[in-house]
C-alpha cells in the first residue's frame, strides 16, 4: 500500500503523460494535439520537481539549524524546459492559425480529404 | 586568446547574429549578414578541426565555471568532423539561397529565413560541442524550434501541415529525451557526460536506467527519422523550400546520429548499449528493414524532392547499420556513410532547387528533355545520383566499400548482399530521372527554360566535387573518421 501511496507524485505524471500522449495521438483537432502534447511535456515537469525532493529537507536558502535542502537544480531545469514548452505550444498555435487560413478547417481529417483532392 | 575561445565562438556567434537578420530591413543585408556568419562559422570549424588533429580531445568551461558545476564544451575527433560538416553545408549553402529564396519565399519573409536558418546553425553545432546532457536538450530544440519554421515557409500550403506533423514528432521525441536525461541524473546525480559514464558503472543493473536508455534511444530515433519513425520527413523534405530540404538532408538527421552515438558510447557505454541491452541488434534489424522498404518505395514516388527524401531515410539505414556493428570499423564506415552522404544529398537537393527556379516544378512528367536545357544542372544530378548508388570513383563507393568490409569482418555475409541489392534499387530510382530527362523528348514549354544562374551552379559543384574528389582520394577522411570511431570506442571501455 505504502508503495503506491508513496509514489503519488509519479502515478500523477504517469495518468498526466498517457493523457497527453492519447490526445496527440487520438485527437483528430489539431489545437487539442497540442493542449495534449503542452500535457505530456507538463507530467515530465512534475517528474524532474518530484526527484527534487529531499527527505526532510527544506527550501534551499542558508539559514541557521538547517543542514538538509531540497535539490534546486531540476527547478533550474525546469524552468528551461518550460520556456521550451511555452515557444513550442506558441509555435503549434501559430502553425494551427495559418493551417485555418489555408484550408478553412483545422480538423486533420477534413485536410487529409483536401490533400487527396489536390 | 581568441583562439582559446573557439568553441564558445562558434556557437556564440551566429546565435547573437541571428536577431540582426531579422533586424535588417532590406533583404540583401540580411543576406550579407548571415552569409558573412556562415563563412566565419566555416573558417572557426577548421581552425577547431586542426586544434583536434593536432593537441587533442578539447575541454572548455562556459564561463570558466569549473566542470561539473559549469556547462563544459567538449569537441573530439567525431565531434570536429560533424562540425566540419556543419559548417561546410551551412557556407556553401548561402551564396546559393539569395536566388533561390528570392524566388521561393514572399520578399517580407526573407529576414525570418536568414534569422531561423542561423539559428538552426546554432542549435546543431551546439548540440555538437557541448558537454552537458541538459544543455544538449536546449540546443535540440533551438534547431528543431527554427527548423519547423522554416519548412512551414514552403509555397504550398502542405508545408504547414508537414510543419506541424514535424513539431508533434520532433516534440514527443525531444521530451522523450528530456524523461531519459531525468532518470539518469536521478541516478547519477550529475548531468556532466564524462561524469554521468564514470558514475553510471555503478548504477547500470537498475530499472531506472534501463528505462533512462529506452526513452533515450526512442526519443533520438524520432529526431533521426530512423524506420519506422520517419513519418514526418517525406512531407517535411519534399515541401520545404529547396534550400531548406537541402540543408536539413545535409545536417539535421546527420546531428541526429551523432547525439544517438554520444549516447550509446560515450553517457551508457559500449558495455551497457550492445552488451547488457542487445541495441545493437534491435538497430541493425530496422536499418535492414529501412534500406529495403525506403529504397522500394522511393523507385514509386512521382516528385523527385518526395524520391529523394525516401532515399534519405533508406540511407540513414547504411549510416546506422554501422552503428549496429558496433566495432571500430562499422562504426568508422557509419561516420563515413554520414559525411558523404550529407554532400551527396546536400548536392542532390540542391540540383532540385536550380529545377525548381527554372522550371517551377520538380514532378518526373515535367522534367521531360530538361537534360538539353539545363545540361550542368542535369549533370550534377547524374554525378550525385552516381554516388548515391555508389559507383566507383565515387564517395557512395568509399563508404559502401568500408561498410562492406565491416559487415564481412564480422561474418554478417546477408549484410553484404542486401547493401549490394540496396544500391540495385537505388540505380533504379535514379535511372528513372535521368531517362526521363535525357531520352524524352521535351515538352512544348521546354524551350524557354534556361540553364540555373550560375551562384547557385557553382555551389552545387562545389560538393559534388567533394564527392568526387573523395572517390579519388579518401584518405584523409577516412582516416578522420576512422580516428573519431576510435575516440568513440575509447571513450566506452574503462
Amino acid at each position: 500500500m505504502s508503495e503506491l501511496l508513496g509514489h503519488y507524485n509519479y502515478w500523477i505524471v504517469i495518468v498526466l503523460m498517457m493523457t497527453g500522449f492519447y490526445t496527440v495521438i487520438a485527437r483528430p483537432n489539431l489545437v487539442k494535439k497540442v493542449i495534449g502534447l503542452f500535457i505530456f511535456q507538463t507530467s515530465v515537469f512534475i517528474l524532474f520537481i518530484s526527484m527534487a525532493k529531499v527527505e526532510g529537507g527544506t527550501a534551499p536558502i542558508i539559514e541557521e539549524g538547517l543542514s538538509v535542502y531540497s535539490n534546486p537544480l531540476p527547478h533550474v531545469l525546469i524552468l528551461t524546459a518550460i520556456v521550451v514548452s511555452l515557444a513550442t505550444t506558441a509555435l503549434g498555435l501559430a502553425l494551427v492559425v495559418r493551417i485555418h487560413d489555408a484550408y478553412g478547417t483545422s480538423n486533420e481529417d477534413d485536410i487529409h480529404v483536401q490533400d487527396e483532392e489536390d | 586568446m581568441l583562439l582559446s575561445n573557439l568553441p564558445a565562438l562558434q556557437v556564440v556567434i551566429p546565435l547573437v547574429s541571428a536577431p540582426a537578420c531579422l533586424l535588417l530591413r532590406n533583404p540583401r543585408h540580411a543576406w550579407a549578414c548571415a552569409l558573412i556568419v556562415s563563412w566565419l562559422v566555416l573558417a572557426m570549424a577548421l581552425l577547431l578541426l586542426q586544434q583536434v588533429y593536432t593537441l587533442g580531445t578539447i575541454s572548455y568551461a562556459i564561463g570558466a565555471w569549473a566542470t561539473p558545476w559549469g556547462i563544459e564544451y567538449r569537441i573530439d575527433m567525431a565531434g570536429a568532423l560533424m562540425i566540419l560538416v556543419i559548417a561546410t553545408v551551412g557556407a556553401v549553402m548561402m551564396p546559393y539561397a539569395w536566388r533561390s529564396i528570392q524566388h521561393e519565399l514572399h520578399s517580407k519573409h526573407t529576414g525570418i529565413y536568414y534569422t531561423c536558418y542561423l539559428l538552426c546553425l546554432t542549435g546543431l553545432l551546439g548540440i555538437v560541442v557541448t558537454g552537458d546532457a541538459f544543455n544538449l536538450f536546449v540546443f535540440l530544440e533551438i534547431s528543431s524550434l527554427s527548423s519547423y519554421v522554416l519548412i512551414s515557409l514552403g509555397s504550398s500550403r502542405r508545408a504547414l501541415t508537414a510543419a506541424y506533423q514535424y513539431l508533434v514528432m520532433g516534440t514527443i521525441g525531444a521530451t522523450f529525451i528530456l524523461i531519459g536525461i531525468g532518470l539518469l541524473y536521478m541516478m547519477t546525480g550529475t548531468l556532466n557526460m564524462q561524469d554521468i559514464s564514470q558514475r553510471l558503472p555503478a548504477v547500470a543493473d537498475t530499472r531506472t536506467i534501463r528505462v533512462a536508455f529506452a526513452f533515450v534511444t526512442v526519443g533520438v530515433s524520432i529526431k533521426l527519422a530512423l524506420f519506422p519513425l520517419h513519418i514526418w520527413l517525406p512531407n517535411a523534405y519534399t515541401y520545404a523550400p529547396s534550400v531548406v530540404s537541402a540543408f536539413m538532408a545535409a545536417t539535421a538527421t546527420k546531428v541526429g546520429v551523432y547525439v544517438l552515438l554520444r549516447f550509446f558510447f560515450t553517457l551508457f557505454g559500449l558495455q551497457f548499449s550492445f552488451n547488457a541491452m542487445h541495441v545493437g541488434n534491435i538497430l541493425m534489424l530496422l536499418a535492414v528493414a529501412a534500406i529495403l522498404v525506403a529504397s522500394l518505395v522511393a523507385i514509386f514516388q512521382d516528385n523527385v524532392k518526395r524520391m529523394l527524401a525516401y532515399s534519405s531515410v533508406a540511407q540513414i539505414g547504411y549510416i546506422i547499420l554501422g552503428i549496429s556493428l558496433a566495432t571500430t570499423a562499422g562504426i568508422s564506415a557509419g561516420m563515413l556513410h554520414l559525411f558523404n552522404h550529407a554532400m551527396i544529398k546536400g548536392a542532390l537537393f540542391m540540383t532540385m532547387g536550380c529545377i525548381f527556379l527554372r522550371l517551377g516544378s520538380v514532378e518526373l512528367r515535367d522534367m521531360q528533355g530538361l537534360a538539353r536545357q539545363m545540361p550542368w544542372t542535369m549533370a550534377a544530378f547524374v554525378a550525385g545520383g552516381l554516388s548515391l548508388v555508389g559507383l566507383p570513383l565515387t564517395s557512395g563507393f568509399i563508404s559502401k566499400w568500408y561498410l562492406v568490409n565491416a559487415a564481412l569482418a564480422d561474418s554478417y555475409w546477408p549484410l553484404a548482399v542486401l547493401i549490394l541489392v540496396s544500391s540495385l534499387l537505388a540505380l533504379i530510382y535514379i535511372w528513372r530521372v535521368v531517362e526521363a530527362a535525357y531520352f524524352h523528348p521535351p515538352g512544348a514549354d521546354m524551350h524557354k527554360v534556361r540553364e540555373a544562374p550560375a551562384s547557385m551552379l557553382i555551389p552545387t559543384w562545389l560538393l559534388i566535387g567533394v564527392n568526387l574528389y573523395i572517390g579519388i582520394d579518401a584518405g584523409l577522411i577516412t582516416a578522420i573518421a576512422q580516428q573519431g570511431a576510435a575516440s568513440l570506442i575509447g571513450q566506452a571501455l574503462p
